[in-house]
């Protein structure tokens, strides 16, 4: 009892690490790759490449004053960039990174990480309507409606895969297409022959999921000045923006354990961590050039393509699956 | 011709009988239209009118399709009188630059909006408000526009003191 | 704790956006009534950077004016400065050299160009993509530097003289300018391939704010926005002034009268500013840069003068009130993007916020230039 508590201890504090070092080396890389993309060095003053940059910033955050607007509700305000941290950090621990680095496999996987990924809607309404301030509360209802829109799609991408490996076991999922390239869930099979079309679904429900570009209604900088964070400063700030990395991750994650086969090799050589970690960080390096390339969509056109094409596609498919299912 | 089209409306509105108003202005330009040299000057017709002329005046540039450049106004203090400018131009390539203005004594300086007419006189007159203090009559909003909301002074008057 | 929320449901709310705003691009501030994202009404409040140009026009002597035309609009500040001199010498029967005249039309082409390069890169990037700004600015870089070479300064020019230039141009402008115009071309298929192919960027401006031909006439729209909206008027055309009668280019006009035409217009206009300091190059007369036959101390007759010139934003005019002294009894600008602006408060009544300051960047707004 006393090893499986101090195992779950053990597991957490990797999971806080790994999170917050890849929100802070995330926005290095996010930078960088912004500045490659847009013919100028970027930072590269501290350390080699500024790779130093993340820790200073990092500092600069925590020593700065913690400043509350004078009409915000205090509690909601220091509250809401907490719980949009937290639920992020617990998506981690049944995150399978290889057949073993797991911090507690779930036998209900896909259900727990959804159910707190629906929790940072919670924060970013909590913080906007906390905030007391106009653009706020209209990047937190913006940021909402978005989040409840593309969950429903992404739902039902992913009991389309479930359905096929027949699990919500992450682990399960994965050994399920181990072994080569041909049996990810991304390509076409007799059983789901939309594979590819889901795919894609899901990537952009996760692109808008996490309010990236050109998604990012909830802080849409040249409407909204800075939306939902408008009020915050130093490390409130800077829990919002480590967790917006850190869902980053869980999507990319998401997006390899449930079609890319996860730790698998494409060529079923040498299955392993590393393969996971290239599979995310590819994905990520998507995320950073689609943000850096395409202009922001309308609130309207975003709820426009998950209620009218992306919803029906994915129903669509889910009923085709169904049907190949019980013909095959 | 536009010119011609145009410079024959606004004779036969002035040919009418002349407002009482525009005798004691006998010292400068007696109201009436011009054909200027539009060379030396910039435009071709400069048309001066009594200040109830004017909303008739502007309808008939309206009416030939003109569009507003801009409203101004001068302070000639020595004659005690003020004198608002209007420019008026157009889009197609029967060139023709009009002027229309009106001299208005300056203990009273009112002269009818032409809002109502052109929309976009609406910050043309706030401005000229905020210049030189002259009022337009029937403006729906004629509050400081380029100067502060509690701006009580006319900078471009001419006997205006920082 | 604060006091509790309460609104009726058919409450509405007011919304400052600005005069600190990323949208305005400068001090602008538009008081807008939101009834959620909708706006129902919305007014613009001018006046922050407004410096009082015209006084200072009536307390200086013509000559020391010339500065502050340049601080008017200071990303296609020598247009400016063109009206302001082209007015001094028709007012005082100045003759220009061809050569000066065929340079100021390259010159002010090439910051015509510059204008709008800077105004794509932040057009873009209110709507939300941060990237083309970049690759404008290095494309405006090249032309603030042929600029700089020449005229000693990279935005606030005045390098215009009465009766000429202030110096000659180089053999080092002309080459560095002939390398510059097929790059330019290269960079517009660039933007053409990135930006206005995008499925996104047409849907956010197709069909967005619609201004009709009779409201640019109402209130005086010039420029790109009354090109966007089917009106086919450039000063640079209908009146034309300098040497443009010497150059053969088209005028962009777009019928649609949508954000996306006005897009366009400006897009088409850096070609067109192209072929226009292409012509310049090759016609480029020799000659003196400055006439012989100047007065020292410029003292104009007495009478109104008004000049017009075709700027980046549309017709700026400049109207002098002369009683024949050395300075100007009364100086009028009569500035483009102020009644440009002006059509912002009528036209985006019922329009979604994001879409109302989508319009507002198509409308290219320099808020120094508005204020004056």
């Amino acid at each position: 009892m006393s090893l499986t508590l101090l195992n779950v201890i053990v597991a957490v504090v990797i999971a806080i690490a790994f999170a917050a070092a890849n929100a802070a080396y995330l926005v290095w890389a996010e930078r960088r790759g912004a500045a490659r993309i847009q013919r100028r060095p970027g930072p590269n003053i501290n350390g080699p490449f500024g790779l130093l940059q993340p820790p200073i910033d990092g500092i600069k955050l925590m020593t700065k004053q913690l400043m509350i607007p004078g009409g915000a509700d205090k509690i909601l305000f220091m509250v809401a960039p907490v719980l949009a941290m937290a639920p992020a950090i617990m998506s981690f621990v049944t995150i399978p990174f290889s057949e073993n680095i797991v911090a507690r496999n779930m036998d209900i996987g896909v259900l727990m990480i959804f159910a707190f990924a629906s929790m940072g809607a919670m924060a970013i309404l909590l913080a906007g309507w906390g905030s007391r301030n106009k653009y706020s509360v209209m990047a937190s209802v913006r940021a909402v409606s978005q989040n409840v829109s593309y969950e429903i799609p992404m739902l039902i991408t992913a009991i389309t895969v479930i359905m096929v490996n027949g699990s919500m076991d992450l682990k399960a999922i994965n050994l399920a297409q181990a072994g080569g390239f041909w049996h990810w869930n991304i390509f076409p099979s007799l059983q789901s022959p939309l594979m590819p079309v889901s795919f894609i679904i899901f990537f952009i429900c996760s692109l808008a999921e996490t309010n990236r570009a050109p998604f990012d209604l909830g802080e849409a900088e040249s409407e909204l000045v800075a939306g939902f964070h408008t009020e915050y400063g130093s490390m409130g700030f800077g829990l919002f923006f480590m967790a917006e990395y850190a869902n980053i991750v869980i999507g990319a994650s998401l997006t390899t354990l449930l079609f890319l086969g996860g730790w698998g090799c494409p060529f079923g050589l040498f299955p392993g961590v590393w393969w996971f970690l290239l599979k995310i960080y590819l994905l990520i390096a998507t995320f950073i050039w689609i943000r850096w390339t395409f202009p922001r969509t309308t609130i309207y056109g975003l709820l426009n393509l998950s209620w009218k094409i992306l919803i029906p596609i994915s129903l669509f498919n889910l009923l085709l699956t169904a049907g190949f299912m019980k013909v095959f | 011709m536009i010119l011609e089209t145009t410079e024959q409306a606004l004779q036969a509105l002035l040919a009418g009988p002349m407002p009482a108003s525009a005798a004691d202005q006998a010292d400068v330009r007696a109201n009436g239209v011009m054909i200027t040299d539009y060379k030396s000057h910039g435009y071709h017709l400069d048309a001066k009118v009594s200040a109830e002329q004017l909303v008739a005046a502007v309808t008939i540039v309206d009416e030939n399709g003109f569009f507003l450049e801009s409203i101004t106004g001068v302070d000639w203090i020595k004659e005690n009188q003020l004198e608002v400018i209007y420019d008026f131009s157009r889009y197609d390539f029967d060139t023709c630059r009009v002027v229309i203005r009106t001299r208005i004594p300056r203990e009273q300086p009112v002269v009818p909006t032409i809002t109502a007419i052109y929309a976009g006189a609406n910050w043309h007159e706030r401005e000229t408000h905020d210049f030189f203090g002259i009022k337009f009559a029937g403006h729906p909003h004629l509050v400081p526009l380029l100067l502060p909301e509690d701006a009580d002074f006319h900078p471009l008057l001419k006997d205006f003191k920082a | 704790m604060s006091a509790p929320i309460q609104l009726r449901p058919d409450e509405t709310f007011i919304l400052n956006v600005g005069p600190q705003h990323p949208a305005t691009h400068g001090v602008l501030r538009v008081k807008m009534e939101m009834d959620g994202e909708y706006i129902v009404k919305a007014e613009t409040v001018l006046g922050y950077v407004h410096r009082m140009h015209e006084k200072m026009g009536e307390n200086r002597t013509y000559a020391q004016y010339l500065p502050n035309l340049s601080r008017l609009d200071y990303l296609g500040a020598l247009g400016y400065t063109h009206g302001h001199v082209l007015s001094i010498e028709r007012a005082a029967g100045i003759e220009v050299p061809e050569r000066a005249e065929y340079i100021r039309a390259i010159t002010v082409e090439l910051n015509r160009v510059a204008s709008h390069l800077f105004w794509f890169g932040a057009f873009v990037m209110d709507l939300g993509g941060f990237s083309p700004l970049m690759y404008a600015i290095q494309d405006r870089e090249h032309i603030l530097d042929i600029l700089e070479g020449v005229t000693g300064s990279r935005l606030t020019y005045c390098y215009y003289r009465f009766g000429g230039l202030y110096n000659d141009v180089d053999d080092e402008f002309i080459e560095a300018t002939k390398r510059f115009i097929p790059n330019m071309r290269k960079s517009l298929k660039k933007y053409a391939a990135l930006v206005t192919g995008n499925i996104i960027f047409h849907k956010r401006l197709e069909g967005i704010a619609p201004v009709s031909a009779e409201t640019c006439r109402k209130y005086g729209a010039t420029g790109p926005v009354a090109r966007g909206s089917g009106i086919n008027f450039d000063v640079r055309k209908n009146e034309p002034y300098s040497v443009y009668s010497d150059f053969d280019f088209d005028v962009p006009v777009y019928q649609e009268g949508d954000s996306l035409a006005r897009y366009k217009v400006r897009m088409d206009e850096i070609e067109q500013s192209l072929r226009i300091i292409e012509q310049g190059l090759a016609k480029l007369p020799a000659g003196p840069i400055m006439t012989e036959k100047k007065p020292k101390n410029i003292k104009l007759p007495v009478g109104d003068f008004y000049q017009a010139v075709e700027t980046a934003r549309g017709s700026f005019g400049i109207r002098i009130v002369s009683d024949g002294d050395k300075n100007a009894y009364r100086l009028k600008l009569r500035s483009p993007t102020y009644s440009n602006m002006h059509l912002f408060d009528e036209t985006c009544e019922g329009m979604l916020i994001m879409d109302a300051l989508a319009f507002m960047g198509s409308l290219d707004l320099v808020i120094p230039e508005m204020d004056r």
